[in-house]
């Protein structure tokens, strides 16, 4: 086999992972979306913050350091411990489930009935608000992330590998923090899709989406119902934050990932959650495979716009995505 | 079933109480409406005159308004033709189906709610409005011009539906009642040939349906315009319909006048038995 | 009882709709024109004319420019940088390419070249609706900063891929490039300015601006009574891209001098476009100028009482700057919808009844 066709099939292989990561951020949308129609722009931004907040907690980073230390002209920045990542883990979730009741106290509660673009924007001013916030809290810098998962290339499938090329052949190189977040995805899509297809809150979840008045005329509170699945979107997002930071640093571009996810979603439909799967597999392995094979042609890096376009033409043709509702208008 | 719309000729008839209607204006043939496996209009065939009041009623779901949307252009019917003014009509969009010179009212009112009144009324007449963007940007000239003349038609329908007073008022905050009334000024304004109202008489109580009624009694008679509506209320149906067609689960089941229809025995079974209001 | 509609009767059609019916109103625009005209390039300086006016006027052009979209006609754009882009590279490609063109034509072409970008870009709005349509505006913007980074003609094949203004001058002053003064650059952006804001209000007032609301607020009833949906939300993207082209035209030529598309047209060139029209108020022009000045001044606040003042590092000052916006669009879009648009009316209307309450 030649080698450009051994690299095509490595290139596959790493536009399937990157795939699964995008769908770790695309699902949080499509939890938020199927439980209460509000795309929520402000997903990926979450994922930051988790991440910031659970180096910050690990690191014993203080708070708003910056901010205390201009106004009062102090020079403080950590509180000299250290906690251990599964404890700092579990207290971020505290976190972000704070974070889910004030978001629903404070601003979704009094845009009930709005149309969904004024939600949309909405969610835009809240990611603003939040990367803010975030930064001042804990500081713009690039931060590591490393709650001892393994990173790496993955010798056993070096080897395994070796054999499919000719002499000078390593095999194909598959990092295994990858592999976990794979693995991670695919068990949270399948518990989330079990969760909201069998238990009984995730049943109140669909019938919120469905309808609110009716769902309020059966006795589900609207409101338990929004902070539950903004906690679990939060709880997506720490997972998102926490693979795509300890895979490049925790910085700004991590909220950028969900400018990403939206093609994943529009390709996937927006109430789909394994279409969220399946989308961010199509359009990590569609990206990677143009940029490599076409990218070269007109300019290189294709990939700052070919999941948009990609996604865009999909539309025009099935404007609910793969696995979407189908949208129908009445008169 | 009986069907007594051979009795009519092609040519025009004269109503009981005397008034002169025309020849036939628009002709459903055949007419099947398909979505997916529901079945709701099935081999549907009937004419509309010029200048009479055609009633279609039957029970909720017989496909009535459905029937309108074909009407109006916003469905197309998998089988069958509409034919307008003597010729078959082809598939058109909603927009070329009111540049004919069809328009309606909607059974859950479609207002623009961001705008005034006059603007929702004005936009009735926006088939008829045809200056170009340069001429718009300069506004003085040709685009002013047609602006006041177009404006001074919508008055008159103003004038004539007596909503002077809330004409600045956004539609948004206008009672039920109102807003239907802004509605039908809407389509008056586009001064229609064929004027379709889905249930102008739903949510109203005596005196606004007596008020509605005399609108819809006056449009005929001082514009001439062929009306098609649909209507539950039976009293209103008798009071202002020259003929009537009868539909239910997406078939034919009566069609003549009035009096006629009522006496129909298939009629009385699907629909009048039950007890409604 | 200054500001009274009393004993003003319109008697003709026109003066009905005429853009300021009350007589105080119309004469604080005539006095406001006066000032911005016949005042202001006397006193202007360069650091006003850079930190505030030149950047409120010509990021005016372009709120109004998507006002008209998002706002009127209800087609939600995230692609406005990427089009300010195109008015950019048009003007710069024009000037280079016809130097004794006066660069009074090259803005209003490369206004009308990004107006044929947008009618293209603007196709999907079709089939595609509500925010399916804001994210493939995404793809629009992702794809014109790609293209104006990687296809060297752009920008002339220079090595550092920035495209730069060269001088141009109108009536014999320069309005472009190292020598331009500043009341030279304010008042020639001050004419588009008002022309675009003419022109804007007409389109708006009379059948056109019924068109894109009617689509806007319902738009297959705006089909069944005779609206063409094709025709309506392609005019609203041209004529929106029109106006954005010029400011970004201008932004280019007249502003910055010389831009690098990545930094100056990004994602966040075009969410800032739509917090003005938000917070500025959707479907009203003077909203466009408020937005406009708000997020302008906004900053130059902060900065001048926080780092300047209390001193304070400027990248926290420009955290607290993005948290605060965040903070006002949630604050408007709950309170006001319609945004300090509204407010204003809403003051203007207290203003009518005062000295009496109600």
């Amino acid at each position: 086999m030649s080698d450009t066709f051994l690299y095509g099939i490595e290139v596959v292989m790493n536009g399937l992972m990157t795939g699964v990561l995008y769908a770790l951020v695309a699902l949080g949308f499509v939890l938020i979306y199927k439980a209460s129609g509000i795309f929520n722009y402000a997903q990926g931004v979450m994922a930051l913050f988790a991440a910031l907040t659970l180096v910050g907690i690990m690191e014993g980073q203080v708070p708003f350091s910056h901010l205390i230390n201009a106004i009062f002209g102090t020079n403080i920045h950590h509180f000299g411990w250290e906690v251990p990542a599964v404890l700092a883990i579990f207290l971020t979730m505290g976190v972000m489930v704070l974070f889910a009741y004030l978001v629903q106290r404070f601003v979704f509660r009094h845009l009930v009935g709005q149309e969904p673009i004024i939600l949309f924007m909405a969610t835009i001013g809240l990611a603003y608000f939040l990367e803010g916030f975030g930064d001042l809290m804990w500081g713009s810098e690039i931060k590591k992330l490393d709650i001892g998962l393994v990173q790496g290339a993955s010798l056993w499938f070096e080897d395994l590998t070796s054999g499919l090329g000719g002499d000078g052949f390593y095999g194909f190189y598959i990092d295994v923090l990858d592999v976990t977040a794979a693995v991670v995805a695919i068990v949270l899509v399948v518990s989330l899709t079990l969760f909201s297809q069998y238990s009984k809150q995730g049943r109140a979840m669909r019938a919120v989406a469905d309808d609110h008045q009716a769902a309020l005329s059966v006795g589900i509170s609207l409101n338990f119902i929004w902070i539950l699945v903004w906690s679990i979107a939060g709880f997506v997002a720490l997972v998102a934050g926490i693979m795509w930071g300890a895979k490049s640093g925790v910085q700004f571009s991590l909220s950028l990932i969900a400018l990403k996810a939206l093609p994943v979603l529009m390709l996937g439909g927006f109430t789909s959650i394994p279409g969220a799967i399946v989308g961010g597999l199509i359009i990590g392995v569609g990206e990677k495979l143009f940029e490599f094979l076409i990218g070269p042609m007109i300019g290189g890096a294709t990939e700052a716009w070919f999941a948009y376009v990609l996604a865009l033409i999909f539309l025009v043709f099935r404007p609910q995505g793969l696995f979407g509702d189908k949208i129908i208008e009445r008169v | 079933m009986s069907d007594n719309s051979q009795d009519i000729s092609q040519g025009g008839y004269t109503t009981i109480d005397g008034r002169k209607i025309g020849g036939v204006m628009m002709e459903m043939k055949n007419i099947t409406l398909r979505f997916g496996g529901v079945v709701a209009i099935s081999d549907i065939s009937f004419n509309i005159h010029e200048g009479e009041i055609r009633a279609i009623i039957g029970p909720n779901g017989a496909g009535k308004s459905s029937m309108l949307n074909v009407i109006s252009g916003f469905y197309n019917p998998q089988e069958g033709e509409v034919w307008f003014h003597g010729a078959k009509r082809p598939p058109m969009r909603p927009y070329q189906v009111a540049e004919q010179g069809i328009a309606r009212t909607f059974q859950n009112i479609a207002l623009f709610e961001g705008m005034s009144v006059l603007d929702n009324v004005m936009t009735g007449r926006l088939t008829q409005m045809k200056s170009g963007m340069f001429a718009q940007a300069l506004w003085k000239g040709k685009a002013e011009k047609e602006e006041n003349e177009n404006r001074e038609i919508v008055e008159k329908i103003i004038d004539f539906l007596e909503i002077q007073a809330i004409r600045k008022t956004p539609v948004a905050r206008l009672p039920y009642g109102l807003k239907k009334r802004v509605e039908l000024a809407r389509a008056l304004a586009a001064e229609p040939k064929l004027l379709l109202l889905d249930e102008p008489m739903a949510g109203m109580n005596v005196e606004e349906k007596e008020d509605m009624s005399r609108f819809i009694l006056d449009v005929n008679d001082e514009f001439g315009t062929t009306i098609a509506l649909i209507e539950h209320d039976m009293g209103v149906v008798m009071d202002l319909s020259d003929r009537v067609v009868v539909m239910d689960y997406g078939r034919k089941i009566g069609d003549g006048t009035p009096a006629e229809v009522l006496a129909n025995q298939d009629v009385i079974d699907a629909y009048l038995g039950v007890s409604h209001d | 009882m200054f500001y009274r509609e009393a004993g003003d009767f319109k008697t003709t059609y026109a003066d009905d709709t005429q853009t300021f019916p009350i007589k105080f109103d119309r004469y604080r625009y005539y006095v406001v024109l006066a000032f911005a005209f016949g005042v202001i390039p006397f006193i202007i300086n360069d650091y006003w004319a850079n930190a505030v006016l030149l950047p409120f006027l010509i990021y005016a052009i372009a709120a109004i420019g998507l006002n008209i979209l998002v706002g009127y006609a209800g087609q939600v754009s995230l692609g406005s940088g990427g089009f300010m882009a195109v008015g950019a590279y048009s003007t710069y490609k024009l000037m280079t390419s016809f130097p004794d063109v006066n660069i009074f034509f090259h803005v209003i072409i490369a206004g009308g070249i990004t107006a044929i970008v947008g009618v293209l870009f603007g196709l999907p709005s079709l089939r595609i609706k509500g925010f399916y349509l804001a994210v493939s505006t995404l793809a629009a913007q992702f794809f014109l900063v790609w293209l104006f980074n990687r296809v060297p003609w752009f920008y002339n094949y220079s090595a550092s891929g920035q495209i730069s203004s060269p001088e141009r001058t109108v009536f014999g002053y320069a309005v472009t490039g190292a020598n331009a003064e500043s009341w030279v650059a304010y008042l020639f952006c001050l004419v588009f300015v008002t022309i675009s804001a003419i022109i804007a209000r007409n389109l708006t007032r009379g059948a056109s601006g019924r068109r894109w609301m009617a689509i806007r607020d319902m738009d297959i009833a705006a089909e069944i009574i005779g609206v063409n949906p094709l025709k309506a939300k392609l005019t609203a993207f041209a004529v929106s891209s029109f106006f954005i082209g010029i400011a970004g035209a201008l932004f280019f030529a007249v502003y910055l001098g010389s831009a690098e598309v990545g930094d100056t047209f990004g994602t966040t060139k075009s969410f800032l476009l739509l917090f003005m029209v938000i917070i500025g108020g959707l479907g009203s022009i003077f909203g466009s100028f408020a937005g406009a000045a708000f997020l302008v001044v906004l900053p130059v606040l902060l900065k001048n009482v926080l780092v300047a003042g209390l001193g304070w590092p400027t990248d926290t000052a420009a955290h607290l700057e993005i948290l605060i916006i965040g903070a006002l669009i949630i604050t408007f879009l709950i309170a006001e919808p319609h945004g300090l648009a509204q407010l204003w009316r809403v003051a203007k209307e207290k203003l009518r009844l005062w000295p009496f309450p109600h």
